[in-house]
């Protein structure tokens, strides 16, 4: 028995993870926000540069004088567990901070499939959560009332990059409807939801979609597909299937020598496909929430190049600063702004605040639609260019011109 | 479906392409398979951590990548190194069930996949890696069109042939192969003849290992590895295995290749979604078919 108490005792220790934020204002109350997050399992690395991008934002708010409601001020604490990457933990732990806990403030855990197990806690327990990392679009079609999202939702991703290949067509005096689109998704919600929006928008600009496949979670080889693409020719080809997608497609793009002039696919920095395959994906557009080359700016961390600054300064071994740290960010400030505007510790009124929401951050302009999502920030499009990633759409934003075509090599 | 036979009739070349491709990578496959048909025939053990050894060699070839040798000099690092993990593999749990009925070697084999895959993910992370032969592509010009062939499939090719044959020979030749082939024929009688089954299942699940953490080696270099990758490469296994029957070498290649240019036909015609599906579909059709087979002959015998 004495054994057992000794290895619960070990076990509780190790899944209980708190993180304490320091420098904070010693006549300051807390205010703790919760969050399950994965530390473990296969969202690991980017939970942990979400859970980075929440620590460096309650730091900076605390260190700012923290949150002022009426003549009080409170310091930000963030309560986390590990949710080892599996969605039924996520909304165990959940339950876990609200009931033994009692924390009324969420944070977002990492990843669409871990945020969807989420918000039917919070939904029901009537706990506002401000998330950073679930970018599905079914995350904002069930009606939640409690979940907002500070980052664009998946349909958007390539959507930008329809536009661009239409775009280019005109000016080199082309019909878009002449333009090919070669399509290859991953068969998962996140595939399709970003598969959805680009056929929206192929519809929208007249294109023509002339290859279609949906790739097999479990399957690493698209070269069938990709022989395909050879013999068609299309204008454009547009993958996605996380970063798996991307090293594969990569890879084979070089490997068979497919010289499509305009590639785009998702997660070209998380599958680092620059370093493994240097040259041969000069001119992939790889779309991204958020760079630290947009000119963004806030009154915390300043512009988007400060950020990036600040937080390479904060924590080691970061070359690039992941979006997904940024967005973790925007959405402790969010909670900041909404505290402050509600005046108030009450779920509810925070709640309405946070739904009232209209801010410009370091990150981009934050305003939720009724469903939840944000709908003031576009997505961007970046070209690799000599192995950098550019900013090449929206134009507004652009510090580059687009490439075209790609030159394959 | 219609328009991408059209495309292969218009585009010959695209056969080759695609049947290159399938040869290529159903080589890799066949070791792997042989493997398991060796475990499976030998031991009656269903190696349900197949996959995971192939990505362990896969690790391995990566791995020394990192350290700046080419992974090609993985190969016999792997071979090693996962020979030495089979065997200690086997004293600590397969020697514990190996006797045991088929649920328990299924469960303890599943059971070290999983551990297998935990224990990479927190050595080296859930992030893809790939190991880079740094070999060019070669394009080449035939029946009005162009096809590629990369380098490092070609050798990849090659080293498959090569081991297999090795292993031929070995299970021909020496005495611990002569030994396998008498314990898979009949484990008691090889044991009144003196044979000590014990090493030879020792041997044998660490030679599986070792064959496939030479496929890992293989994948990485033409595929992605990730620590949860090993499932397919399990599946694949199986199914050809499954289709070709144990003990029976020409079968485990024939079938390796035959899946591996049906993968490629049934991406290329079908779509990438139903790329496995033809595969599992052919399964179906060859158990269907073999069944119908064996109740012939089984009325003959009646």
């Amino acid at each position: 028995m004495r054994h057992l108490t000794k290895w619960t005792l070990a076990a509780v220790a190790s899944v209980a993870l708190v993180g304490v934020s320091t420098d904070a204002n010693a006549a300051c109350e807390e205010l703790v926000l919760g969050s399950a997050i994965s530390f473990t399992g296969k969202y690991s690395t980017n939970g942990i540069h979400a859970k980075n991008g929440y620590d460096i934002a309650a730091k900076r708010i605390n260190e700012m004088g923290g949150v002022k409601i009426g003549d009080k001020c409170y310091n930000f604490t963030i309560k986390y567990y590990d949710d080892e990457s599996t969605p039924a933990r996520t909304a165990q732990l959940l339950e876990r901070l609200i009931k033994q806990d009692g924390v009324k403030y969420f944070l977002g855990p990492y990843s669409s499939a871990t945020t969807k197990a989420a918000a039917p806690v919070v939904e029901k327990y009537k706990i506002p959560m401000i998330e950073a990392e679930g970018a599905s679009r079914s995350l904002f079609n069930k009606g939640y009332k409690y979940l907002f999202a500070v980052l664009s939702t998946s349909e958007q991703y390539l959507a930008s990059s329809i536009a661009l290949a239409a775009e280019v067509a005109k000016k080199n005096g082309k019909d878009p409807s002449s333009v090919k689109v070669a399509m290859a998704f991953e068969n998962d919600p996140f595939s399709l939801d970003v598969r959805a929006g680009v056929v929206d928008d192929v519809k929208k600009h007249g294109l023509k979609i002339v290859i279609d496949d949906k790739l097999p979670r479990d399957l690493s080889d698209m070269s069938a597909t990709l022989t395909k693409v050879k013999a068609v020719k299309p204008d454009l080809l547009v993958v996605s299937g996380h970063s798996k997608g991307a090293a594969t497609a990569a890879r084979q793009i070089k490997e068979l020598q497919i010289d499509t002039p305009m590639i785009a696919m998702t997660h070209c920095e998380s599958a680092k496909i620059v370093k493994k395959f240097g040259a041969a994906t000069n001119g992939f557009l790889c779309p991204t929430q958020w760079a630290e080359t947009l000119s963004y700016k806030d009154k915390y961390f300043g512009t988007a190049a400060e950020y990036d600054t600040l937080f390479k300064k904060t924590f080691d071994g970061y070359k690039n600063v992941p979006y997904q740290a940024a967005q973790a960010s925007a959405a402790v400030l969010v909670w900041k702004d909404a505290f402050e505007r509600a005046q108030s510790l009450d779920t509810e009124k925070v709640r309405e605040a946070i739904a009232a929401t209209d801010m410009k951050t370091f990150y981009g302009n934050i305003k939720f639609s009724k469903a939840g999502n944000n709908i003031a920030k576009p997505m961007v499009l970046r070209q690799i260019q000599d192995g950098k990633y550019n900013v090449v759409a929206p134009s507004e934003w652009a510090s580059h011109k687009v490439v075209h075509p790609r030159k394959a090599q | 479906m219609l328009d991408n036979l059209n495309l292969l009739a218009l585009a010959p070349v695209l056969n080759i392409q695609i049947l290159l491709d399938g040869i290529f990578i159903g080589a890799i496959f066949a070791l792997a398979a042989y493997g398991l048909a060796l475990v499976w025939g030998v031991m009656n053990v269903k190696n349900l951590a197949q996959g995971e050894f192939v990505i362990m060699g896969g690790y391995i070839a990566w791995y020394v990548g990192t350290l700046g040798i080419h992974p090609l000099f993985g190969l016999p690092i792997s071979i090693v190194v996962m020979f030495a993990f089979g065997w200690v593999t086997y004293k600590l749990i397969i020697a514990r069930v190996v006797e045991k009925d088929m649920f328990i070697s299924l469960l303890a084999t599943f059971g070290m996949a999983i551990v297998i895959q935990q224990a990479l993910n927190l050595a080296f992370g859930p992030e893809i890696q790939i190991a880079d032969s740094g070999l060019p592509t070669h394009s080449f010009k035939a029946l009005g069109g162009s096809f590629t062939v990369a380098e490092i499939k070609f050798y990849s090719f090659l080293i498959c042939c090569f081991l297999a044959a090795a292993v031929i020979a070995f299970m021909k030749k020496s005495r611990m192969g002569q030994a396998i082939r008498a314990t898979a024929q009949d484990a008691r009688a090889a044991k009144v003849m003196g044979i000590d089954t014990e090493q030879v299942f020792a041997f044998t699940y660490a030679l599986n290992a070792a064959i496939c953490g030479a496929a890992g080696v293989m994948i990485s270099m033409i595929w992605v590895i990730q620590p949860f990758y090993g499932i397919t490469h399990s599946i694949r296994s199986f199914v050809i295995v499954t289709a070709a029957g144990f003990g029976n070498l020409p079968g485990v290649i024939t079938a390796a290749f035959g899946l591996g240019i049906a993968e490629q036909y049934g991406g290329f015609i079908l779509g990438a979604e139903l790329q496995q599906a033809t595969v599992v579909g052919m399964l179906l059709f060859v158990l269907m078919w073999r069944q119908l087979q064996m109740r012939r002959h089984r009325q003959a015998v009646q």
